[in-house]
């Protein structure tokens, strides 16, 4: 089976200022893993954007998207019916460590892979708190999908508006908390990285074409050069390097 | 006979589409998406002598109909290419393939295709004298016809496979390098590599990409490269790859007619990775619409 399907848009939905959440009808046989992501092909663009999922069934799978360009302007139009061209199943993933008291970890638009993750960890028996992290309140999102999956769950904003004042690592001071699955933005998975606990990142990155065959994600790392796209873009924690 | 074959030098092609270097990695990223042996033939990634990490990231802009780059050579080197990446492809790929190869210095060049002309998976022998993402070398051997002829002539001393020259487009007479080239011993041109360009972002002011000009490609270029083949066919006698925004079974035809015995698609494969096989699959109905037998039919037509 070709790795390019056509998709249907089943439903479309504003959750958060300037956020959507789209579900897609079709096969989703070549999802693998939570953590790995789509590349959506659009009229008029010529490369295709590359979209994490955050989570998927036999016949159709959920995306959480913010509006920041042309790309996902154009998306945000969409209605149900309407059809889109999508590169499937890209990306390694999070993988399940065996490790008991764990954390979810997501800023932003990073929150949404980390739903799947979430599930999963859940249906393994993990103890699972999750951590959301977003600027102000009316950025905040899936705050109720996680807490229907997760032991705890706890929302931060930088100003304060909702939940806790300040950042993700601010609320997993104190937690009994040995290994975290994270996606966000570099300057957060940097702070994780710093409090020293195990765990997996993933990254973002202009991409040409996300299955490695152009080398434009590439990022050093401690155990040699990485494609973010196909190595990753979910790296280990004690693989990563961030450069000062 | 097969309608789609087409010769390049004394090798045969099943059919003329090759996917162009530093679209496909080493070919067997590409072995999950299709069975490789379609394939007329493949360009490697730019190997060079040493490992090369390339440039900081953001390395892609998109632009209307096309991408700019900036990778900057990233590739292992040659000895770790010989080593890991032909052993790789080897079980997936039975046909010759073309190794692309880029150099700081002459000797470089002639080191690098020493190497890769031991190796009986090569075919072709590209010499990537216009990488405009390196300070150094790359693109100044390809915008002068007297450095061309150079790296050619050198290269030529030192190897026995056929040498391909691939030109740069940011020169004002493709023509009089193409003729160096040619006088120096090449025994076929690759045109064009990427074009210089630039995109700035509205919000910070700066160019998006690292090293702020880089490598323009996509079917946003194709007119510019179909000239470039026109006139360097009327040039020279040596065949032609042409290469420059291919994305249809169409554009094939084109750039055969303007004058290519064989062409390289690039920057498509990034957006479907399907692009090769499903050029290859359109090709014989787009032939029979245009009353086209066999495709060495058309080389040069437009002439």
């Amino acid at each position: 089976m070709d790795h390019i399907q056509i998709y249907t848009i089943k439903s479309n939905v504003k959750i958060a200022e300037d956020t959507f959440k789209m579900v897609l009808s079709g096969d989703t046989s070549l999802i693998t893993a939570p953590g790995q992501f789509v590349n959506i092909q659009l009229d008029g663009l010529y490369l295709r954007r590359p979209i994490s999922i955050h989570d998927w069934d036999e016949q159709s799978f959920t995306i959480i998207y913010k509006v920041v360009g042309k790309g996902t302007e154009q998306m945000s139009k969409m209605a149900e019916g309407e059809k889109l061209d999508i590169l499937m199943g890209l990306g390694n993933g999070y993988t399940v460590m065996d490790k008991q008291n764990v954390a979810v970890v997501g800023g932003g638009v990073g929150v949404p892979p980390l739903y799947a993750m979430a599930k999963k960890l859940k249906a393994e028996g993990k103890h699972v708190i999750a951590v959301l992290g977003f600027g102000y309140k009316d950025q905040v999102f899936c705050e109720e999908e996680f807490k229907a999956v997760c032991d705890e769950v706890y929302v931060t904003t930088n100003d304060g508006s909702y939940g806790i004042k300040g950042f993700v690592t601010t609320a997993m001071e104190g937690k009994n908390i040995e290994y975290f699955y994270a996606c966000g933005p570099e300057p957060m998975l940097k702070a994780l990285h710093k409090t020293g606990i195990p765990g997996q990142l993933s990254f973002e990155a202009r991409m040409g074409c996300g299955f490695g065959g152009c080398m434009g994600c590439s990022c050093k790392t401690l155990t040699g050069y990485k494609r973010i796209c196909v190595e990753g873009p979910v790296m280990l924690t004690e693989e990563v390097t961030f450069d000062e | 006979m097969n309608k789609l074959e087409v010769k390049l030098g004394d090798l045969t092609l099943k059919n003329p589409v090759i996917p162009a270097s530093g679209t496909f990695g080493f070919g067997y990223e590409f072995a999950r998406f299709y069975d490789l042996n379609i394939l007329g033939s493949m360009s490697l990634k730019g190997t060079t002598k040493d490992p090369r990490y390339g440039n900081p990231l953001p390395r892609i802009a998109e632009t209307e109909r096309g991408i700019i780059n900036a990778i900057g050579l990233q590739n292992p080197g040659i000895d770790a290419v010989i080593a890991n990446e032909l052993p790789k492809l080897k079980p997936l790929y039975n046909d010759k393939v073309i190794a692309n190869i880029s150099g700081f210095s002459v000797d470089e060049y002639v080191h690098t295709a020493s190497m890769f002309d031991k190796e009986d998976q090569v075919g072709i022998l590209e010499i990537n004298i216009s990488c405009p993402n390196v300070k150094a070398g790359g693109m100044a051997f390809g915008t002068s016809a007297e450095n061309a002829a150079m790296v050619c002539r050198e290269v030529k001393k030192a190897v026995k496979k056929p040498v391909f020259m691939k030109l740069s487009p940011n020169v004002t007479d493709i023509v009089a390098i193409a003729k160096a080239c040619e006088e120096a011993g090449a025994d076929g041109i690759s045109l064009i590599n990427t074009m210089l360009g630039m995109r700035i972002d509205l919000k910070t002011g700066k160019p998006i990409v690292s090293t702020k000009m880089a490598g323009f490609s996509g079917p946003a270029i194709k007119p510019v490269a179909v000239r470039m083949v026109y006139q360097v066919y009327e040039a020279v006698k040596i065949p032609i790859i042409g290469i420059g925004g291919i994305a249809t079974a169409e554009d094939v035809i084109e750039f055969m007619m303007a004058g290519a015995s064989a062409v390289q698609v690039g920057a498509q494969n990034l957006v479907n990775p399907y692009a090769c096989r499903d050029i290859i699959n359109d090709l014989p109905k787009v032939m029979e619409k245009y009353r086209i037998e066999k495709l060495s039919d058309i080389i040069g037509k437009a002439h």
